[in-house]
């Protein structure tokens, strides 16, 4: 029994499946995407290493230099329009030893090859002068100036969201069972029941492969590569203030030390291969590795300042690039699969790319009344007094302070949980508007933060989650 | 800009102890700024009794004590706001806050008192490796979801650490019905109450396990189990030594971080022992006219020496205001701590300027038996104190006089150390 018909149906909420999403919702077709979890941004899109990447890294030809310099090249406009936060704080690369500047050297050339603007390669005091805390091991410094990092919740709902605005539905708790080709299309099994699609976009991250191999005798086979992460409070935001990264080796691009859009420093990620696919659990030797690993690169890292600490899966496919487009014994299947590193960065251009494929295949053309803007969220921490004041004075929630560390007001909660598909659980709210996200870890804002959602969602409080279903912070009511 | 005498950051016990005793003084041009919707701080949500034994010479609950100070506060007409965030605070003394009604507000202060408190270290500073689901909560956390909200967290509990909070939230749990199987903690001695040990754990049979710690993280929704293991003298795990505890709940009590984000920004010198300023006999910090005291200062273990400390800060702020300025004439002391006395408070004393006496307080770094509290005024032993145990979870203090110092009139330094008995 066929409950829904779609023209287009994505699989996957994390950042790439939404920017294939808000791409494809530029034209007149219907639209939908599938999440098996509570909201978007809860796999590998939510726990990275938060860089747009500058390009030099990949081979040149491959997809993932393609796509990398096409992503990191729209991130401005992107970001002005969706109003998510991005800043081009630029790269480094450190060399450690005079025999590795061959690689250095390479590395460089090979960001020319793929278009990177900007490179330059700079002596170890150079590099010293322009971060004062790089040790003093370091011979010289690959410079990518086009290198930023970004708010990567933040960049994956403001796709999500301005999809949704652009007439894009989502289908939230939604698992994909299996997958049938029909005649005119594929018949999509879920645990909410049967979805017809002419066409299917396969950006399920790590599963990706499973969601291919439902349809292709084509396999592909993907390893969740896992890697661990230490964040530090604000006190050490501006230990460094480029994204410092070490030659890369074998298991991608060592322990990088970067700030964060958020004020915070971030160092990680470890690599290490795991058979579960949501094998998220941290271990004390990856984060010891963490530590130890990047002091090899940054100098008197205030370690003790560490607020949390987190782990992704990164989805490694075997033939090491992205895989992107048409299956070829799939007609209308299409697959954005094995997007790891540069994902984060690439995913624009990637949605830009598959929306193309996609509507070509359907001859659909684009909608007059398309609207690329997106409004962000009241950031009131960022704000100046006279801003601050304004507000409050019009909506005097913005003056109740929930969260104390990130300054997050109970109006910007209450934005994040009722605007386009607005935050369902404690999770949610945080990756919008950073409430708990600060030194405390939510330990003082927990209790007033439930409130409020089930206040505004009408979830009782016994029921709401941590995220989805399954993760209810509250036992029973006394 | 509207300027009050005194401004007093922090509405809990030690804001209105200071606020109290400041109007005693003379002063009335007070007022109180409280973030939360109520005042009494954290006191609360703790519904436990053991408060006010020194105060009062009785045995209050927490909410009980609070209302004590609240009332009196009320009775002697102290303005206060609740809802305000102080946002920062300027050496030059000027406050900017915010509130629903207000908006956002700058005011100056002649004097003010830093009473913020004090947090719950997270999971996150612990670096704890496994999953991240629900059921991690500090100890004040699940204490206020429990005693505030009236909601419980969990049935099956374990806990890591043995701050006192995560000792009365073993028994509060366990009252309500829950499984508390194991407190573990990292040390080889607990961070604790002595009497909160034999009343919270020893008396419902819930095992203490010492040099101790969770090492891994079960569930990937709701946390599912936990895996504990022994610790060695450097506090790493020891292979082998693991056990695993099915549970659904874990709470943290590892100790507690005073709040000196504002403290900070003023720019006063910090102590990196306390995490909180330092601070002279006045409990005066590096600039003048901001005080500082309660858990904001150092981290107590009961509120009763909390309302003493403040008080006398309040005290000094109003003296500090109705005079104007301080005494040219000074004679700067420092405390020096040593031999297994981690730190003092205060960290300077102004023998020319001081009341007739000064209360030192301090912690020691381990657990010792039969050991002296000694005192030394430059190389002189001038006090000795023998105690049977000394322990890190109960803060020690001593009194010196300002008469003690006359035969010592140049002396730079006084020690406060250790020794064996």
């Amino acid at each position: 029994m066929i409950d829904s018909r779609y023209d287009a149906v994505v699989i996957g909420g994390g950042v790439v499946g939404c920017a294939v999403a808000r791409e494809l919702a530029r034209y007149n077709l219907s639209l939908c995407l599938l999440e098996k979890e509570e909201d978007v941004c809860s796999g590998t899109s939510k726990a990275n290493s938060a860089i747009v990447h500058a390009g030099f890294d990949a081979v040149p030809g491959t997809k993932k230099a393609e796509f990398n310099v096409k992503g990191n090249q729209m991130m401005d406009e992107l970001a002005r329009d969706l109003e998510f936060e991005f800043k081009r704080n630029g790269s480094v690369v450190l060399c450690f030893a005079d025999e590795d500047m061959p690689k250095l050297a390479e590395l460089y050339q090979r960001g020319l090859k793929n278009g990177v603007e900007g490179l330059e390669i700079v002596s170890g005091d150079k590099i010293r002068e322009m971060e004062p805390n790089i040790t003093d091991e370091v011979v010289a410094a690959l410079v990518a100036p086009t290198g930023g990092i970004v708010c990567p919740f933040g960049l994956t709902i403001a796709l999500a969201e301005n999809a949704a605005d652009n007439g894009a539905e989502f289908k939230f708790n939604t698992s994909v069972l299996n997958i049938k080709k029909v005649e005119d299309g594929y018949v999509i099994e879920t645990n909410n029941g049967e979805i017809f699609a002419k066409t299917v976009i396969n950006a399920a991250g790590v599963y990706s492969d499973e969601i291919h191999n439902m349809v292709s005798e084509t396999k592909l086979h993907i390893t969740p590569r896992k890697g661990d992460y230490c964040l530090l409070d604000k006190e050490a935001g501006n230990h460094v203030s480029y994204t410092v990264f070490q030659l890369p080796g074998k298991y991608g691009k060592g322990i990088l030390v970067s700030p964060t859009v958020h004020g915070n420093l971030l160092l990680g990620p470890t690599a290490v291969d795991v058979d579960d696919k949501d094998n998220t659990a941290t271990t004390a030797k990856e984060l010891a590795d963490v530590a130890k690993k990047s002091a090899v690169s940054v100098k008197n890292i205030p370690y003790r300042l560490t607020i949390t600490s987190f782990s992704g899966v990164r989805a490694h496919e075997d033939g090491d690039d992205f895989v992107i487009g048409e299956v070829s014994d799939a007609p209308c299947f299409f697959d954005a699969a094995g997007i790891e590193s540069p994902g984060l960065s690439s995913a624009p251009a990637i949605g830009v790319y598959l929306a193309e494929l996609v509507a070509d295949k359907l001859g659909a053309e684009k909608k007059a009344d398309f609207n690329p803007k997106r409004k962000g969220f009241v950031k009131l921490a960022e704000k100046s007094f006279e801003e601050r004041a304004a507000l409050i004075k019009e909506n005097p929630l913005y003056g109740v302070i929930v969260c104390r560390c990130m300054n997050v007001s109970e109006g910007e909660i209450v934005d994040a949980i009722n605007r386009t598909l607005g935050a369902k659980s404690l999770d949610g709210v945080k990756r919008r508007v950073h409430q708990g996200m600060g030194r405390c870890q939510a330990g003082f804002c927990t209790s007033k933060t439930m409130e409020i959602l089930s206040r505004e969602t009408g979830i009782p409080m016994e029921k709401i989650c941590k995220n989805s279903e399954g993760s209810e912070m509250l036992s029973h009511k006394m | 800009m509207k300027q009050y005498d005194i401004v007093v950051i922090g509405g809990g016990p030690a804001g209105l102890a200071a606020a109290i005793s400041a109007k005693k003084a003379g002063v009335s041009d007070i007022m109180i700024l409280e973030r939360d919707a109520t005042l009494g701080g954290i006191l609360n949500q703790c519904i436990h009794n053991g408060f006010g034994l020194h105060t009062f010479k009785e045995e209050l609950t927490g909410p009980e004590y609070a209302a004590r100070f609240i009332e009196q506060a009320k009775e002697m007409e102290i303005p206060y706001k609740l809802g305000a965030m102080v946002l920062s605070v300027s050496p030059e003394k000027v406050i900017t806050y915010m509130n629903k009604e207000e908006g956002l507000v700058q005011i100056s202060a002649k004097a003010i008192i830093l009473a913020m408190g004090c947090r719950e270290r997270p999971r996150g500073a612990l670096n704890i490796p496994g999953f991240r689901p629900a059921g991690i909560y500090s100890a004040g956390t699940a204490q206020r979801l429990m005693n505030i909200e009236g909601y419980s967290v969990g049935k099956e509990v374990v806990i890591l650490g043995s701050g006192d909070i995560g000792l009365i939230m073993a028994r509060r749990m366990t009252l309500e019905g829950a499984n508390v199987k194991v407190v573990a903690e990292l040390m080889p001695y607990s961070g604790g109450l002595k009497r909160n040990i034999v009343q919270c754990l020893n008396d419902f049979n819930i095992p203490l396990k010492l040099s101790h710690t969770v090492v891994g993280i079960d569930g990937e929704k709701r946390i599912t189990g936990v895996t504990i293991a022994e610790v060695d003298a450097n506090r790493q795990p020891i292979p082998g030594t693991e056990v695993h505890y099915d549970c659904d709940t874990l709470l943290l009590s590892c100790g507690l971080i005073p709040e000196n984000e504002l403290t900070r920004e003023i720019g006063v010198e910090m102590n990196r022992v306390t995490s909180g300023p330092n601070v002279d006999d006045k409990l005066q910090t590096g600039v003048e006219g901001v005080f500082a005291c309660g858990n904001v200062l150092h981290v107590h273990d009961l509120v009763d020496h909390v309302s003493a400390e403040a008080a006398l800060a309040g005290e000094n702020a109003a003296a500090y205001v109705l005079s104007g300025t301080t005494s040219e004439k000074t004679h700067k002391i420092t405390l020096k701590a040593e031999n297994g006395v981690r730190y003092t408070v205060p960290q300077t004393i102004d023998v020319e300027n001081m009341r007739d006496s000064v209360t030192v307080r301090f912690r020691v770094a381990d657990i010792y038996h039969d050991r002296s509290i000694a005192v030394y005024y430059g190389d002189k032993k001038v006090m000795s104190r023998k105690k049977r145990v000394l322990a890190p979870g109960e803060m020690e203090q001593v009194q010196l006089k300002k008469d003690s110092f006359k035969d010592y009139p140049d002396i730079t330094e006084i020690t406060i150390r250790t020794e064996e008995a």
